[in-house]
């Protein structure tokens, strides 16, 4: 089951070396985006998460709010 | 969507996978930076002014007058001890009676806006709807700063 985090777990774990993930379309990452995420829209997210995305690390995904 | 994307990494094999649900919304309202295009673009929490003085409901109105004077404001916001907005004193109301209570002085539940509205957004509508100040704040209704439609007019032209 994946962990919900707040804020401040957030940043901390992007120190650490997670890797920050926003899943909204790729004009909506292109307007805004949480400082170091890459862009993995959601509907790409089969196709390319193993290739984007290191398996070993911690993964972190947001999007707008909790819709 | 984003419980839907970590569900399905999961399902894909990655193993720690945590979901910031409070998401870019949250991220953006608490004024934190951005990258992308607007990232650089002036928005309401950055042209606000956080030195706007402030009040308590039980305050008289000639205190909370004499304070925001003193400071060269004829505003000031009304707030609560955790700085959530309750009211806003423009200047028809700090000229009030100094001995009437804030909370029957304000003007109560004024409308508010998030940090992360762009400038210019925020231009057009205080132009249109004659607003001189309005409270920025974040989402869960606390104090940022208050955003004057004559700084926030300016901020448009110098990023024109």
């Amino acid at each position: 089951m994946p962990t919900e985090i707040g804020r401040e777990e957030l940043r901390r774990m992007v120190d650490a070396g997670a890797q920050l993930v926003e899943v909204l379309p790729a004009e909506e990452y292109a307007e805004d985006h949480l400082p170091g995420a890459i862009s993995l829209p959601l509907s790409h997210v089969d196709s390319e998460a193993s290739k984007v995305l290191d398996n070993a690390r911690p993964v972190i995904v947001y999007c707008w709010d909790v819709a | 969507m984003s419980p839907r994307a970590a569900w399905r990494l999961q399902s894909l094999g990655f193993s720690q996978v945590f979901e910031y649900k409070a998401g870019k919304l949250d991220w953006l309202a608490a004024g934190l930076p951005t990258e992308g295009a607007n990232a650089n673009r002036p928005r309401a929490g950055t042209v606000a002014r956080r030195d706007v003085p402030t009040g308590g409901l039980d305050e008289r109105l000639g205190a909370v007058r004499d304070r925001a004077r003193s400071q060269g404001w004829e505003a000031a916001v009304v707030v609560n001890a955790e700085g959530v907005v309750f009211g806003l004193l423009r200047a028809n109301e700090l000229a009030g009676d100094g001995d009437s209570l804030i909370a029957d002085t304000m003007r109560p539940a004024p409308s508010t806006f998030r940090p992360y509205v762009l400038a210019e957004e925020m231009a057009d509508f205080m132009v249109h709807h004659n607003l001189e100040s309005s409270p920025i704040t974040t989402s869960d209704g606390k104090l940022v700063g208050l955003l004057l439609q004559k700084d926030v007019v300016a901020s448009g032209r110098k990023g024109a």
